[in-house]
């Protein structure tokens, strides 16, 4: 198969406006003869289910949780970006689009991100239409900061908690229609299977997870807005239910899966504290425009750090490394996450790390709070100061905080065109379950931008002109192959009940997140990745054979629900270690030991993998198929990323 | 640490219930109250015990799934989420009583879960502005003074998690609802719907069976988000004024 992006033709700046009055569009009186199905509430599923129903069709959202408001949006802390040039700083669509593209180490599309751009700015014109609180100027307009790697102030805020407001916005606008009667809600209920008739997908089944009731559901279109997938590394700073089941049984159906092994190590996070450590917790990333990254310039001063004879604060300044300032002094703490994620592993693998376990290094807020006072700080940072104390018993305004990467964000995904559409027709895919805007490596405050983006403006025309092609003739449930897929359902949920082995589902998760953070986290080699894959076969064929799930499907199964996500877990670890051993370069999130320039910076090789790689499934057991689509820039010079 | 748990064991909704005690060791002052929770999980599900089912999932307080009702107290001794509680605020050898919370409108699912859909049709009452997506004016637009809209952010925090209704002699929900129609009457973009949020809001609120309020303060005290008495407050002001006046012109 050939994969066509469908992006339009001509200049990029039109190419949105010429593809929306191209695509067809349903009469308003024929909306309402058509059904959506709408996984995941999260920003781009709550906008999508919300828009679609304002626009009159029939929607069906499911989320996994007990309410649509819980997804793990909500936990997003620092902000979202958009092109307003509100602070008349030289922003400009073109410059977002180029940020994105060069920040993503050019390896996504220039249509999609110049379309992501250019929406932004509606994006907040909606958001503050529906009361989100952002932050404001005492002139009563919306203030911005900088955030993550960009040189203008672009990003909008609510405090530390803009994505709980963007979240809560989306979820009012989702629970006006369901008042309305246009969005029927199914929460605590987990998509297991997409059905496909006659190579389209027409519905999915589900488990009800109170009562364990294997459902069919059937529409003529289904959006997956099911987010992320860094749980696979069992510790990331993903909510303890988010999960890749949804986008992975999709796979197994025939949607590509797309550059599995792009992840985003998140450079400021809580470090790891034991191995009772379920979870990982993110401090927003705009710390670091008032705090400043510091390791001891000697392991001599580090090693006593870590015994405890000397305190932060009793090391002097002329032996301090404030590393980030010294090797990139034009972007100094500011640099993109990878960047500032490699640095902390390089100076801790040197043995500069600060805390008990050498895996960590400060974050300091002395010079600020100086600076600004700390009411200052404690304005813009207060509920982040707050949750570090709660969490580590220390208090931040008097010492410096202890941060070290962790697994955050997935800019891998399933393969979309410019329609998000996945290779299979009527199957779309939204916000961070696709692949399509961040490349390599995605931005600071882009994430909620994309889920916008995509729920709110881009979804409504797309799926519109997919829906006008089908014609509106009544779809139901009663196709054979729905009971089939019932069947493998039911079947495998009986299978993992009656393995009744002797290891916990979480043992396997913190056994295949070890392995994946070892080999396939922040630098990866050809050696690690071939280890890597030997021992997630055998990790699974234990799971297979040795797992324990106590209980029935006929009630709430907290044991079965982990299981079904971790045996999924357990087949895309695979995929993610032949993405990465298959791409022999380094970008962005991507970095190859291997490929690297003499300053250690990541070297890609635009000659060979200037290209998305997207994988299809090929049947149990069998090693999955490449197919690549080429990435052509031609408004961007491809350059080597510098942030000296 | 060695603690024993006393735990709240439920079948289903129909089950009548009751405790049972765990005693566990090994407990580290660092572990989150839900990571003991896990640690007691892995245990009984070696023994071939049912887990102990119970509500989470950011794990970073603000989700507002989490909801377990410890020592008598929503999310336990500190004024924060039970994800965000810490065992360092338990001593060695202490007995430690966890139930689900406790109200006529937030029925038991099974052991610590309970349902709490009727905050979400608290809001599908009316918690929103009518607005749909595009044809929006331009945001900045709608100036909005810092002090209103730091008092609007204020209320706009809730996470939805119950602990006032499980804090309340009368498991009210008024902090909850009045959060919203605060933040809302509070910004322009609320002006419009004012007056019928308030009334459809509360008017939900009774129908699901929350109790009234008398105003204890429990709930503010037990808000893991600080969410001020003052917007009760300004909710009754809202009904009372959405009483007495009238929208028809």
């Amino acid at each position: 198969m050939i994969l066509d992006s469908k992006i339009p033709a001509g200049p990029l700046a039109e190419k949105w406006t010429k593809h929306k009055f191209n695509m067809k569009l349903v009469n308003p009186a024929n909306k309402r003869k058509y059904d959506v199905i709408v996984v995941g509430t999260g920003l781009a599923g709550a906008s999508a289910a919300a828009s679609l129903a304002e626009l009159g069709y029939n929607v069906k959202a499911f989320c996994f949780q007990d309410s649509p408001r819980r997804a793990h949006s909500i936990a997003a802390q620092g902000g979202i970006n958009a092109a307003k040039n509100y602070q008349n700083d030289g922003d400009s669509v073109f410059r977002l689009f180029y940020d994105t593209i060069k920040g993503g180490d050019y390896r996504a599309r220039e249509g999609n991100v110049y379309r992501l751009a250019e929406v932004s700015v509606n994006i907040i014109d909606q958001c503050v239409a529906q009361g989100v609180p952002f932050a404001r100027e005492y002139g009563g307009l919306l203030a911005n900061r900088s955030f993550g790697g960009a040189q203008v102030s672009r990003t909008f805020y609510a405090r530390g908690q803009t994505g709980q407001q963007l979240l809560l916005g989306a979820y009012s606008a989702l629970s006006r229609q369901v008042a309305n009667g246009k969005v029927k809600l199914y929460p605590r209920t987990e998509m297991m299977d997409v059905v496909k008739i006659d190579g389209h997908a027409r519905g999915i089944i589900t488990r009800n997870l109170i009562t364990g009731a294997i459902e069919k559901h059937a529409a003529h279109a289904v959006l997956l807005c099911t987010g992320g997938y860094g749980n696979v590394f069992f510790l990331s700073t993903n909510a303890m239910g988010s999960n890749v089941t949804a986008a992975w049984r999709a796979h197994k159906r025939g949607a590509y899966f797309a550059n599995p092994c792009y992840t985003q190590i998140h450079p400021t996070c809580i470090p790891v504290s034991g191995d009772h450590q379920s979870k990982l917790t993110l401090m927003s990333e705009s710390l670091r425009n008032d705090g400043r990254v510091w390791v001891p310039s000697t392991v001599e001063m580090a090693e006593k750090l870590r015994k405890g004879q000397i305190k932060a604060n009793d090391i002097p300044e002329n032996e301090r490394d404030y590393y980030l300032e010294r090797k990139y002094p034009s972007f100094g703490n500011l640099v993109p996450r990878d960047v500032a994620s490699r640095n902390a592993k390089y100076v801790c693998d040197e043995g500069r790390g600060v805390n008990e376990t050498g895996e960590a290094v400060f974050l300091d807020f002395r010079d600020a709070i100086k600076r600004d006072g700390e009411d200052t700080i404690r304005a813009r940072y207060g509920n982040l100061f707050d949750m570090y104390q709660q969490i580590t018993g220390e208090n931040p305004y008097q010492v410096p905080m202890m941060i070290y990467p962790a697994v955050h964000y997935t800019m891998g995904g399933l393969w979309v065109d410019y329609n998000l559409s996945t290779t299979i027709p009527g199957l779309y895919a939204l916000g961070e379950a696709n692949f399509s805007d961040h490349g390599a490596n995605r931005l600071g405050a882009s994430a909620l931008m994309q889920g916008l983006a995509d729920g709110y403006f881009v979804i409504p025309y797309t799926v519109g002109d997919y829906l006008a092609q089908i014609g509106p003739s009544p779809v139901n449930a009663d196709h054979p192959e729905f009971d089939k897929s019932i069947q493998e359902v039911n079947d495998r949920i009986q299978k993992l009940l009656s393995i009744k082995g002797s290891r916990t589902v979480d043992y396997f998760h913190k056994k295949l997140g070890k392995i994946m953070w070892n080999e396939c986290g922040m630098a990866r080699t050809a050696e690690g990745l071939k280890q890597a894959k030997a021992d997630i076969k055998a990790l699974r064929e234990e799971f297979w054979k040795d797992v324990k799930v106590l209980g029935e499907n006929e009630e709430l199964n907290q044991s079965l629900e982990k299981a079904h996500r971790v045996a999924d877990f357990l087949e895309l670890g695979e995929l993610m270690i032949d993405d990465a051993f298959n791409r022999e370069e380094s970008c962005g999130g991507h970095f190859r030991e291997e490929y690297q320039t003499p300053e250690g910076e990541a070297l890609r090789d635009d000659e060979n993998f200037a290209y998305v790689a997207a994988w299809k499934y090929l049947g149990e057991g069998q090693e999955e198929e490449l197919h690549k689509e080429p990435l052509e820039f031609e408004n961007v010079k491809l350059t080597q990323r510098s942030y000296k | 640490m060695k603690l024993t748990l006393k735990v709240w064991r439920q079948k289903n909704n129909a089950d009548k219930g009751g405790f049972v005690s765990y005693p566990i060791d090994g407990i580290s002052k660092d572990m989150s109250f839900l990571e003991m929770m896990d640690v007691l999980n892995e245990q009984l599900t070696e023994k071939g015990e049912d887990p102990v089912h119970f509500d989470h999932d950011c794990r970073e307080g603000i989700c507002g799934m989490c909801s377990l009702h410890i020592n008598g107290k929503p999310h336990g001794p500190q004024q924060t989420t039970t994800c965000q509680l810490h065992m360092r605020s338990f001593s060695d050898g202490e007995t430690i009583t966890i139930e689900p919370w406790r109200a006529k409108a937030f029925p038991v699912v099974k052991d610590l879960v309970v349902d709490r859909s009727a905050f979400d049709r608290i809001i599908q009452a009316g918690g929103y502005v009518s607005v749909n997506t595009g044809g929006v004016p331009d945001a900045n637009e709608i100036p909005i003074p810092k002090k209103i809209a730091d008092e609007a952010f204020d209320a706009a925090t809730c996470i939805g998690c119950g602990a006032c209704v499980a804090a309340c002699k009368n498991a009210s929900a008024m902090l909850f609802t009045s959060a919203k129609i605060s933040q809302l009457a509070m910004l322009p973009q609320g002006q419009v719907e004012r007056k019928d949020r308030a009334e459809k809001m509360i008017a939900q609120m009774d129908a699901e069976g929350f109790g009234a309020c008398t105003n204890t303060g429990a709930c503010a005290a037990e808000c893991p988000k600080g969410i001020s008495l003052t917007n009760i407050a300004r909710m009754n002001r809202e009904y009372f004024t959405a009483a007495v006046t009238t929208e028809n012109v």
